[in-house]
């Protein structure tokens, strides 16, 4: 399914709200492996990135293109927010929510909900309201009901930006677990070491530019421009 | 625009409501003035901005919770009002209780285009105002008692699904 979907490229790709550039123009090839982790400082652009590539930002400029039909790839597409977004149901109901709405039956949805309850240790909770989660189960939630769909790609915008050590490492796991499964990841971050445990890819984002992508692990031990070597300082950068 | 119409003063509705629906009116041909049907004009008149105004105000609330998710997940136009009714079916409950609780307690605009005819239009409040014109003060007020149970019922379950939609969002 992955090889459906990529290589993703942009080209000259850009949003703007009201005659400001937000984004770009980004020129980015992407393809269909592994965890990429969109970094860079707060208000970089990094979310906007993520919704320019899953196609919910309006693109004012150049294209972004999947190798396949642009309506398929976001069949196969997820996006996990940074607030967890939960419906006002429980645990359960929000499981099998994405799967009724293709059509999955019933019985099916509801087994596949508590296997996936269970792979992100929710099982105790299915009955519960998700809105009396905590934060880091509300967000395990999202994520579940995200990959629950078997999706070939998955955004994840700065997923554990407002959790702590312990539920940040926890969902890390599931992450590197969907990986393993064979799910593209591209997260968003601007945690230095979330992406240094995590990234196999890091595109790096700075005033709405890309300034640098490739493996994670040249660019962290020799990134090529000066912004990212001042990023990677802990600098402010601009 | 529904909340100026929901601070229509029930009298003037009435008063409106008799006007177009009297004989020179232009839906006097209809016989319907006095009826219960004039009635039940003029009360969905009264309340229908009260709902209107309760479940909008709800729904759009849950649509910037859920806007980012469903249009994410591309979701039909069909899914995401179902979506959208379904999980907010608690909120729309209690505008639906409201709107009775308002509807239960008119007088004014029902005695209007009713006419408070007995076996036909007198209900509960206009009989009230007649036994109470009449001095029959006992009658009035054990019917007042009906009302105000009726009323507290009505009050008591919204508070009570008030209670249970707090608790499915908190």
């Amino acid at each position: 399914m992955v090889m459906e979907l990529f290589p993703l490229t942009l080209t000259r790709a850009e949003t703007s709200r009201r005659g400001k550039r937000l984004v770009g123009p980004v020129d980015l090839h992407l393809d269909g492996q592994g965890l990429c982790v969109v970094m860079g400082p707060n208000g970089a652009g990094k979310t906007t990135l993520l919704r320019l590539m899953h196609g919910t930002a309006r693109l004012t400029g150049g294209s972004v293109k999947w190798a396949c039909d642009t309506d398929e790839a976001r069949h196969h597409q997820a996006f996990v927010f940074q607030r967890p977004v939960v419906l006002r149901r429980t645990v359960e109901e929000n499981l099998t929510y994405p799967l009724r709405l293709r059509g999955v039956a019933r019985k099916a949805a509801k087994s596949a909900a508590h296997k996936w309850a269970e792979r992100v240790g929710l099982q105790p909770h299915l009955t519960r309201r998700a809105m009396v989660l905590s934060g880091g189960e509300q967000q395990k939630l999202a994520i579940a009901r995200a990959l629950i769909t078997e999706p070939a790609l998955v955004f994840l915008d700065e997923p554990t930006a407002s959790l702590d050590g312990r539920a940040m490492r926890e969902i890390e796991a599931i992450l590197l677990q969907a990986k393993a499964d064979g799910t593209r990841l591209i997260l968003s971050t601007h945690d230095m070491g979330q992406a240094r445990r995590i990234a196999d890819d890091v595109v790096f984002i700075l005033g709405g530019m890309v300034h640098e992508t490739g493996p994670a692990k040249s660019f962290f031990d020799a990134p090529q421009t000066p912004e990212a070597r001042a990023f990677l300082k802990g600098d402010i950068v601009e | 625009m529904l909340n100026a119409l929901m601070g229509l003063p029930p009298v003037v509705v009435g008063l409106i409501v008799y006007i177009f629906l009297s004989r020179s009116g232009p839906f006097g041909a209809l016989g319907l003035l006095f009826t219960p049907t004039a009635m039940i004009i003029a009360q969905v008149i009264i309340i229908v901005p009260l709902i209107a105004s309760i479940a909008h105000q709800s729904l759009r609330e849950l649509w910037a919770e859920y806007h980012d998710l469903l249009i994410s997940m591309n979701v039909t136009q069909m899914q995401k009002m179902r979506t959208l009714l379904w999980d907010a079916r608690r909120a729309l409950l209690t505008a639906a209780l409201a709107g009775f609780g308002r509807g239960i307690g008119e007088v004014g605009a029902i005695m209007i285009v009713g006419g408070n005819i007995d076996n036909a239009t007198r209900v509960l409040t206009t009989a009230i105002a007649l036994e109470t014109g009449k001095g029959e003060f006992a009658l009035a007020l054990a019917l007042g008692f009906i009302l105000i149970a009726l009323a507290l019922g009505v009050n008591l379950l919204i508070h009570w699904i008030g209670q249970t939609e707090r608790d499915s969002r908190w």
